[in-house]
């Protein structure tokens, strides 16, 4: 067995994952690592590329994601529609929402090069087709499923948004198809909100990609434009959305993430997390990495269930949401909560203050209670 | 979320038994509520699937929309919906009672219905679907090309009056039964679990056999208890999918309602345990007994109720796509203004409400040690004596209110009191003396009629909160200055606005 300290990174997180093949990076997955940047276990999954619905199923936790059928087939049409005629609807928006003075444009289909759907082929050519636009030679171009990549936590994500548009007034825009409704103009927040993630996922690799290709990032646009079904119908309503917001915590929170590899160094020769192997294997190897359980975990991680019954176990706080938590500022469980409580146990001198305010909240819950 | 609503939730998450945060219920509970388990079709914005509709417990009537793309059938459903809720809301236009608006000179007497409707969905997102489906089918054109049944655009107006209402925490017209069961137990899971109504019940309302937790994570598998909606399972909906393909491809009429029927049976079974946690959660909160100031409030709502019948009747236009901005100010300030009222009634009537302002300082709770009900003060003007009697309370707490505070207790909310003096007393606690003004019955010398002035010995809680105070004054809409636009218009729909695809 080679000894830890030798092996190149890359390699002891594709020996975790084992023969399966990877599991890509995407924005989605970038967005909810940054959402809960604390999480070394998630960090790891992806970095290896872990299939982790695969594995929660073989831990015992079945994942309670998954699309519907009419879902599926309402984001398809509304994407061939959007794209339908060389995205006849996408200059069309973009003529009436930006003002743009083209009725048309082409288009060049990244979906594949020459027959090949290879990720670093689609990339190569991207990044040439970007320089070819920057360069001036030809602003009326959209990119159809372009490919970017970004580092995060070490490793390259490839990433494709939905389209890039040409030059508008000197610069690139990210588009983005959904196909939740904009209903007199406003679509559901907590969408909106995690499309703008996703798209500040794309605009930091696109910079990065004018990056290496030394050419002005003032030529990224910090608005993206988002193309949903408008009202009821499924006529597309486009509008662009800042995204400096985002852009910045986005930054800050790759820079926080923890190197995945270095990470996963920590992690006993013995460790896999080949979903292939017993269940037994998988939940030592994964208790070993260190969870940050909260409820919002629920939303977005396929191993929600897994880290929630793990956080029960240990009576975490967190689990009970932020309310609780901060709360319980510097108490690690609840039941050590309930023994301050019951007088059972004493509180340290950090914990004092807390734990007089619940004392005082018990007792007059006791109290009122009574009282009624 | 408060630091009490912290220990019930830590304390119910060790025992597995919900922990109560009230002990009376805040929110009108109507004898006979309208209940509504709405389903969607994944994907969509507003694309009704199935409803369970009612006033009756055992007897849900089921509509369905065999085939969703089908522009017709949704609006059927539309028209089906409106029959049923049409009818409950003009059985709320019963006998009128009289009461009063204002006070001194613009003091006016009205009338309002002795009933008012009352429509419970199941969650938050149920009152979403409300207001959405109220914005689809209020704009609708009963005439011209594209010309719906009267019924839809009159269903249209009340949900969005119901929606629009659902914001107002004093009003019970709209209102989701999770919000409810949460708003009076604390489970031992976090609150993102709590708006999952199975879950929440699994925790207020275990099997025999089991507790909170376990029941809980049970409730969680949508084979056994299906998503209260209107999202669907997205499992069930790949059912529905080949059901409804093969009500597509049927090649008569006979095998096509063979199929439409197992489509219903799918789609009931889906909404049935919905419907029964919807009627379980009914009787579960009609054994709390109703807060002071709930009938109250319940005024208050069939007082909106008759005004709405008065304007449907003589204007009827429908409520705008959006407010205007005149409009959009007035809500802001009334919804604000409910919100403090409401928070403050609902700590009066309940003291374990009140108790999270106990625990802030913004109230404390005291027994009364002595009395002087034979004091007077200067008064205004010279020469005067006024009747200030004075009461001492002694409490075990911490006080946070500075003297010269004003107060009240929930015992003798009309008796205005003051603080004049705040003394830390050895050991724990405080001594209070609060002088009191008004609350005796009308009389101006003492000796005070029995009751009006505490006894030695009694305990009282005063606060900061005030249920009474007045709301911000606004002018009327009618009288909204030119440099404002002038008075709000109502909304005139358009044309665009009745043609709008919906399919
Ligand atoms: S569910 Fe578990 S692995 Fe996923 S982010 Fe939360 S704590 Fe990390």
């Amino acid at each position: 067995m080679p000894s830890q300290q030798s092996e190149h990174p890359d390699d002891r997180l594709a020996r975790l994952r084992g023969p399966q093949p990877p599991q890509p990076y995407t924005a989605r997955k970038i967005t909810a690592l940054t959402a809960n940047p604390a999480c070394a276990r998630r960090a790891v999954l992806d970095a290896a590329g872990v299939d982790k619905a695969l594995l929660a199923q073989q831990v015992g936790y079945e994942p309670r994601f998954g699309q519907s059928p009419f879902a599926l087939a309402r984001e398809q049409a509304f994407h061939s529609l959007v794209k339908w005629g060389s995205y006849a609807e996408l200059i069309r928006l973009l003529r009436e929402q930006l003002s743009v003075p083209v009725a048309e444009a082409h288009v060049t289909d990244l979906n594949e090069v020459g027959g090949n759907t290879a990720l670093h082929l689609r990339e190569r050519e991207t990044r040439r087709l970007i320089a070819h636009v920057a360069s001036g030679q030809d602003i009326r171009l959209i990119l159809d499923r372009p490919v970017l990549t970004l580092q995060v936590a070490g490793r390259t994500a490839y990433l494709e948004p939905d389209a890039l548009t040409h030059r508008i007034e000197g610069k690139f825009h990210v588009v983005l198809i959904r196909s939740f409704a904009a209903i007199d103009g406003q679509a559901n927040p907590t969408a909106v909100a995690e499309a703008a993630k996703q798209a500040a996922v794309y605009v930091l690799a696109l910079h990065r990609a004018f990056e290496t290709a030394s050419l002005p990032t003032e030529q990224i646009s910090h608005e993206f434009l988002l193309v949903c079904p408008k009202d009821f119908s499924n006529r597309p309503y486009g509008r662009l959305i800042d995204l400096r917001q985002e852009l910045d915590a986005l930054q800050f929170q790759l820079s926080r993430l923890r190197r995945a590899e270095d990470l996963a160094a920590q992690l006993p020769g013995t460790a896999t997390l080949d979903t292939a192997r017993s269940a037994g294997e998988l939940s030592s190897s994964i208790e070993a990495l260190d969870a940050s359980y909260t409820p919002s975990c629920l939303s977005f991680c396929e191993m929600a269930r897994y880290c929630r019954d793990e956080a029960d176990g240990c009576a975490s706080p967190a689990r009970l949401g932020s309310g609780v938590r901060n709360d319980l500022p510097g108490i690690d469980s609840t039941r050590t909560a309930l023994d301050y409580l019951d007088g059972v146990a004493a509180p340290g001198e950090a914990e004092a203050e807390a734990v007089d305010l619940l004392r005082a909240a018990a007792r007059l819950r006791r109290l009122r209670r009574r009282a009624a | 979320m408060s630091v009490l609503s912290t220990v019930a939730t830590i304390t119910a998450s060790h025992t597995g038994r919900a922990e109560p945060l009230t002990t009376v219920r805040h929110q009108h509970l109507d004898e006979q509520p309208f209940v509504l388990v709405p389903l969607t079709l994944a994907g969509e914005a507003c694309a009704p699937l199935a409803a369970l509709a009612g006033t009756d417990p055992e007897r849900p009537m089921l509509l369905t929309v065999r085939q969703p793309r089908n522009r017709a059938e949704r609006f059927r459903f539309a028209e089906r919906l409106a029959t049923l809720l049409l009818a409950y809301i003009d059985g709320c236009r019963t006998e009128t009672e009289p009461y009063t608006v204002g006070r001194g000179k613009e003091k006016e007497e009205r009338l309002r219905f002795q009933r008012a409707p009352q429509l419970l969905v199941p969650n938050g997102e149920g009152i979403a679907y409300v207001r959405l489906l109220g914005r689809l089918t209020r704009l609708r054109a009963t005439e011209g090309p594209y010309a719906v049944d009267p019924s839809v655009p009159a269903l249209g107006k009340w949900l969005t009056w119901f929606a629009d209402l659902a914001e107002f925490p004093n009003s019970g017209a709209l209102l989701a039964m999770t919000r409810l069961l949460a708003a009076n137990w604390a489970t031992g899971q976090s609150s993102s679990e709590d708006s999952h109504l199975a879950s929440l019940f699994a925790w207020i309302d275990p099997p025999e056999d089991s507790d909170g937790a376990r029941a809980a994570r049970e409730a969680e598998d949508p084979a056994v208890w299906p998503p209260a909606g209107p999202s669907t399972d997205p499992v069930f909906d790949r059912t529905l999918h080949a059901l409804m393909t093969r009500y597509d491809d049927a090649s008569d009429d006979r095998g096509r309602e063979a199929v439409g029927r197992q489509i219903d049976h799918e789609l009931s079974g889906q909404m049935l345990p919905t419907w029964r946690l919807m009627w379980r959660g009914v009787e579960l909160l009609r054994e709390l007994p109703e807060g002071a100031h709930v009938p109250g409030r319940w005024d208050l709502d069939r007082r909106w109720f008759s005004e709405y019948v008065e304007y449907l009747d003589a204007d009827g236009r429908p409520q705008a796509r959006r407010d205007q901005a005149v409009r959009a100010a007035r809500r802001l300030a009334r919804l604000e203004d409910a919100v403090t009222r409401f928070e403050a009634e609902r700590a009066f009537d309940d003291p374990l409400v009140m108790a999270e302002y106990e625990l802030t300082g913004e109230a404390f709770t005291g027994t009364v040690t002595a009395r002087d009900e034979d004091r007077f003060i200067p008064g205004d003007r010279p020469g005067s004596q006024v009747w200030r009697p004075t009461i001492v309370l002694r409490t075990d707490t911490r006080v946070g209110l500075a003297v010269g505070t004003e107060v009240k207790s929930p015992a003798r909310p009309g008796q205005e009191a003051r603080i004049l003096e705040v003394r830390q007393e050895d050991g724990a606690g405080h001594t209070v003396v609060l002088q009191l003004k008004g609350g005796f019955a009308r009389k101006r010398t003492p000796p005070a009629p029995p009751g009006t002035l505490a006894e030695t010995g009694e305990e009282l809680t005063y606060t900061t909160l005030n249920p009474t105070a007045m709301p911000s004054v606004l002018p009327d809409e009618e009288n909204t200055p030119w440099t404002h636009g002038g008075p709000p218009q109502p909304y005139e729909p358009t044309d665009e606005d009745a043609e709008e695809t919906w399919e």
